[in-house]
C-alpha cells in the first residue's frame, strides 16, 4: 500500500535558528531541510538569515552565501550556476525547480528549501538520483540504426530536426519526475515524465531505426500507462519544456500501431 | 537484509509486459460511448417518471431502450473494473493483498454487471 506518511525516522522536526550576519540590516530569512546520515538524528528545518546588501539575487546565490558565511556544512549540488546543468534541482517554496534561476523576489516571506520530493537523501539537499539514471540508462538515449553507417553522417530533413524541438533542451534535473505523484507511488516501475520524455526524443528521431523496439520496451501498464496526466512535470520544468505531451504523443504512437 | 541488484537490475525488473495499450484504448473508447449511453439512460429515466409499474415495464420491454440499457450496463460494469485496476495498480504494492483486491474488484463488477443484466432482461421478457 502506498505511503501517505513519513516513516517515524524522516519525520521532518524544528532545527536551529542561526544567529543573523553582524551589522546586516536588509535580511531574506530562509528555512532549509537539514539531515545528516551520520548523526542518527531525524531531519530537521534550519533558520539562516541571508545579508542581502551581500547576496546574488538567486536562492543557489543565498544558499552558497549562507554555505559560505554561515555554516559550512549545509550540503548542496551546484556547479554551472545558470540553468544548464541541472545540479542545483530543489524544491523551493514548494515547487521543484532550479535554485540558479529561482530568484528570491519570485518567493514572498521565509524562503523554504527541501531537496527533491520522494528521493532518498544523501545529505541536506542533495538526493539519491540512481534510480533515475538507471531508468534513463533502460531506454538507451543514443542513437540506434540497423542500416550500415553512412560514410558521412546520418542525414536528416531541417522539418525531421525540428521535431526534436522542446525535447533535446532537457537537462535531466529531474524536477518533472520528482513532482509526479505516479512516479511518488511506483518510482521503479513507472519510468517517470524525464525519462519517458527522452524516451520520446528518440523514437520521434527521424534518423533512429529502433522505434518499434523501443515502443515494445515501453509497452507495460507500469513504465509508460502509470502517466494519468496529471501535469505537475509540465508545471514544475524550469526549462518550460512539456513532458506530459510528449508522453501523449508515445501513447498516440502506442494506439496508431495497432488501430 | 541488505539490496545488492544493481540499479539497472532494479528498474529493468521483469521486462515490460508488452501491454497497457489495449487497456488506455479501451478506456477511452468506452469512455465516449458511456457518454452517449448515459444520456440515453437519463433520457429511459426521465421518459419513466410518471409511469405506472405495468407501463414502465411496457418501455423497458422495448427492444431499442432494452438493447440500449444492456449495452450501457456491461460497458459501466467493464469500464468500471478497469478503472478501478487502475487505481490499484497506482496505490497498492504488497503482492497478496494486491491480487486479493483485484480479484475482488473483477469479482464485485461481474456481480454488478450481470444483476443489472438480469433485471433488465427478466424486464424485458417478463417472469
Amino acid at each position: 500500500m502506498v505511503e501517505l506518511t513519513l516513516p517515524k525516522n524522516s519525520k521532518v522536526k524544528a532545527g536551529k535558528t542561526w544567529p543573523k550576519p553582524d551589522g546586516a540590516t536588509n535580511l531574506r530569512e530562509y528555512r532549509v531541510y537539514r539531515w545528516s546520515p551520520d548523526d542518527g538524528e531525524n531531519p530537521h528545518v534550519d533558520t539562516y538569515y541571508v545579508d542581502m546588501d551581500d547576496c546574488g539575487p538567486m536562492v543557489l546565490d543565498a544558499l552558497l552565501y549562507i554555505k559560505n558565511n554561515i555554516d559550512p556544512t549545509l550540503t548542496l549540488r551546484r556547479s554551472c550556476r545558470e540553468g544548464i546543468c541541472g545540479s542545483c534541482a530543489m524544491n523551493i517554496d514548494g515547487s521543484n525547480t532550479l535554485a540558479c534561476t529561482k530568484g528570491m523576489d519570485e518567493i514572498s516571506g521565509p524562503v523554504r528549501v527541501y531537496p527533491l520530493p520522494h528521493m532518498p537523501v544523501v545529505k541536506d539537499l542533495v538526493p539519491d538520483l540512481t534510480v533515475p539514471y538507471a531508468q534513463l540508462s533502460s531506454i538507451e538515449p543514443w542513437l540506434q540504426t540497423v542500416s550500415p553507417e553512412p560514410a558521412k553522417e546520418w542525414k536528416q530533413s531541417h522539418e525531421d530536426r525540428q521535431k526534436l524541438d522542446g525535447l533535446y533542451e532537457c537537462i535531466l534535473c529531474f524536477c518533472c519526475q520528482t513532482s509526479c505523484p505516479s512516479y511518488w507511488w511506483n518510482g521503479e516501475k513507472y519510468l517517470g515524465p524525464a525519462v519517458l520524455l527522452q524516451a520520446y526524443r528518440w523514437l520521434i528521431d527521424s534518423r533512429d531505426e529502433m522505434t518499434g523496439e523501443r515502443l515494445d520496451n515501453l509497452e507495460d501498464p507500469f513504465r509508460l500507462y502509470r502517466c494519468h496526466t496529471i501535469m505537475n512535470c509540465t508545471q514544475a520544468c524550469p526549462k518550460g519544456l512539456n513532458p506530459a505531451k510528449a508522453i501523449a504523443e508515445i501513447k498516440k504512437m502506442m494506439v496508431e500501431r495497432r488501430v | 537484509m541488505s539490496d545488492m541488484r544493481t540499479p539497472l537490475r532494479r528498474v529493468r525488473g521483469l521486462g515490460a509486459a508488452r501491454e497497457g495499450t489495449g487497456h488506455f484504448w479501451f478506456v477511452r473508447v468506452s469512455g465516449v460511448a458511456l457518454l452517449f449511453l448515459s444520456l440515453f439512460a437519463i433520457g429511459v429515466v426521465f421518459a419513466l417518471s410518471g409511469k405506472s409499474y405495468e407501463q414502465a415495464r411496457a418501455v423497458l420491454a422495448q427492444p431499442v431502450i432494452t438493447i440500449g440499457l444492456l449495452l450501457f450496463v456491461v460497458l459501466s460494469a467493464e469500464h468500471m473494473r478497469q478503472g478501478i485496476l487502475d487505481s490499484i495498480h497506482d496505490y497498492f504494492h504488497g503482492d497478496l493483498l494486491k491480487v486479493v483486491i483485484v480479484m475482488l474488484n473483477t469479482l464485485f463488477c461481474l456481480l454488478v454487471g450481470a444483476a443489472c443484466v438480469f433485471a433488465l432482461l427478466r424486464i424485458s421478457f417478463g417472469g
